[in-house]
């Protein structure tokens, strides 16, 4: 794990059983790296929202701490939440307040002066300026998304949460949305998003966490995950049908595909592909020739569906 | 944050943000209480009135309008409190007044503070409409100006309280209704407690608001049902277990966090 001078969100043993029973969160132990790009996985129902709730102050823990920042988000609460921006999963929004006042309104509520420089410069980045003084009940349901994270940065914080911005969101939207996410970044924000997209966390993310009915059952780097769990394939399409697979070559990993026409091979992406060279010698000598070789690797979200699907 | 460690800027947002709600609204929030008042007076005062004989002095249509006048301001006071804690945690917007760095102080000056100064100003709009209908003096006018800003304060407390409580829009109605337009009916805005048979003046001194509308009448004529020092302790007494209560229900979290 990281080590705490790196962190600057902490979580340790954090519990939550909400009043019904239901166990949502078990003994959370995370860290979050400043200045990183933080996903959090998983499947409907995990504990992702729960979580977040917990560190920004909307839902009590059960047991267990978290610091954000070096502040105890309890204890602290006002030095930690000061600098902490969230962007809730649900839409909710003031119909009735223009987009001007209700990101100023969130700015005051944080304890910052008023400053309409930044918050055009904040309405601006998110292409809201020429909304400013609509009622938010005006505004499509990518537009409001686009209003709550202008809140959520009008007071500047330094630790930005984001449950799942982009659900809902057209495609160039989204794009705009990365975009805005990585120059947070750059400005030395650190970000700790949710999504169900898991090229989202692909493209933007440096390390992801996996948490399934509430645990976390991984926390990885992005590419050393990719490195580690992902699957490669090399698929030779074959001059000669093939009806099995020759019992020589049964001790590699070979599958036949289309009918005998195309032969697989897979093997772990951090495995060298030393046994690729030993197979095509092999096919080689058993006179099986090829007109068409593909090399695929497998994304995250084949990667994520593996791990969230394995009966644990 | 300023030096003293009070969020002063998240109190503005909040008080601002109610006071705009209100404002938005307000023919609709003065209309309805003006109108309602004079019709009171049109029935009461006139009609009435006319077959009634002085109060200590009184005439009938100015003896009620201290009364009235607590009759609009604890409906105000509830009804704008309770709505303004109440609607965001029903819409889901409370998200970000939880989220934000907020002492109970804070919500309390903010939320409270606005319920308590358009309650006043609504009191305030509803003597000077009364002027109309019955002349009349005020004895004590700095007394009064305190009794209101007492009354709208404990009262917008009262409210505030009753939108954390309630989950449900019903629930939000049931306590005003059934609890308080009963007590301040019987809580002598329209008659004096002398009026009511000896065993009734003893159980009606176990209502609070007859203390509130006795101490605000004898700020306007210097009558009184019960002695004025009485009457601000019950109000202090009546504010003060409101506060304590609010401070637990915001530090806990209780009905606001999950
Ligand atoms: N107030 C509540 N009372 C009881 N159970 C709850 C409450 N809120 C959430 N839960 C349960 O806790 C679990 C985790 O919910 P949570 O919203 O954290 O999931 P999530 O990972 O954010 O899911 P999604 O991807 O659907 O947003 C779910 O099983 C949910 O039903
Ligand atoms: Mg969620």
């Amino acid at each position: 794990m990281v080590d705490a001078s790196q962190a600057i969100v902490s979580i340790q043993g954090l519990n939550k059983r909400y009043a019904n029973g239901f166990v949502a969160l078990k003994n959370i132990d995370l860290a979050i790296r400043r200045g990183e790009i933080f996903a959090l996985l998983g499947p409907n129902g995990a504990g992702k929202t729960t979580l977040i709730n917990i560190i920004c102050g909307i839902v009590n823990a059960s047991s267990g701490t978290v610091i954000a920042d070096g502040f105890d988000n309890v204890a602290q609460y006002r030095q930690a939440r000061s600098r902490i921006g969230l962007v809730p999963q649900e839409l909710n929004t003031d119909a009735f307040e223009t987009v001007w006042a209700t990101t100023s309104f969130s700015r005051g509520l944080y304890g910052k002066p008023s400053n309409p420089a930044h918050i055009e410069k904040v309405l601006r980045s998110l292409s809201l300026w020429d909304k400013k003084d609509e009622k938010i009940m005006a505004l499509s349901g990518g537009m409001k998304r686009r209003v709550l994270i202008a809140k959520a940065l009008s007071h500047e914080p330094t630790i930005l949460f984001l449950d799942e911005p982009t659900a809902g969101v057209d495609v160039e939207l989204r794009h705009d949305m990365w975009q805005v996410v990585h120059e947070l970044r750059d400005a030395g924000v650190t970000i700790i998003l949710t999504t169900h997209y898991i090229e989202e966390a692909e493209e933007m993310a440096d390390r992801v966490g996996v948490i399934l009915d509430g645990e976390i059952i991984l926390v990885e780097d992005k590419a050393t995950l990719m490195r580690k769990l992902g699957k490669r394939q090399l698929s030779l399409q074959l001059n000669q049908p093939l009806a099995a697979i020759p019992e020589s070559l049964i001790d590699l990993e070979l599958e036949l595909a289309d009918d005998g026409q195309t032969l697989v091979h897979t093997f772990d992406a951090q495995r060298e592909s030393s046994g690729v060279a030993e197979m095509l010698t092999r096919l080689a000598e058993l006179g099986i020739g090829f007109h068409d070789l593909k090399s695929t690797e497998s994304s995250l979200e084949e990667i994520f569906v593996n791990l969230v699907r394995k009966p644990r | 944050m300023s030096s003293d460690g009070m969020n002063w800027y998240g109190v503005k947002a909040i008080y601002h943000f109610e006071m705009a709600r209100w404002l938005r609204t307000l023919g609709q929030s003065l209309a309805a209480p003006v109108l309602t008042t004079a019709l009171y007076f049109i029935v009461f005062g006139a009609a009435i009135g006319g077959r009634m004989g002085e109060i200590e002095g009184v005439s009938y249509g100015a003896f009620i309008i201290p009364g009235l006048m607590m009759l609009s301001i604890l409906n105000e006071s509830m009804g704008n409190a309770s709505f303004g804690i109440f609607f965001p945690k029903w819409s889901g917007t409370m998200f970000e007044i939880l989220s934000a760095p907020l002492s109970w102080k804070e919500m309390l000056l903010g939320y409270v503070g606005a319920a308590t100064t358009k309650s006043m100003l609504l009191g305030l709009l509803i003597l000077v409409t009364a002027r109309v209908f019955v002349p009349y003096e005020i004895a004590h006018p700095l007394w009064m100006l305190a009794f209101l800003f007492l009354t709208a304060l404990s009262f917008s407390l009262f409210g505030f309280l009753i939108g954390l409580w309630a989950e449900t829009w019903e629930r939000l109605q049931t306590i005003p209704m059934l609890v308080i337009t009963p007590l301040t009916f019987l809580g002598g805005a329209f008659y004096s407690i002398d009026m009511l048979p000896p065993l009734w003046q003893k159980i009606t001194l176990i209502n609070p608001v007859v203390y509130l509308i006795s101490g605000f009448r004898w700020s306007f004529y210097g009558i009184a049902d019960v002695h004025v020092g009485i009457s601000i302790g019950m109000i202090v007494l009546f504010l003060s277990v409101c506060l304590l209560t609010a401070r637990w229900m915001i530090v806990s979290g209780y009905r606001l966090k999950k």
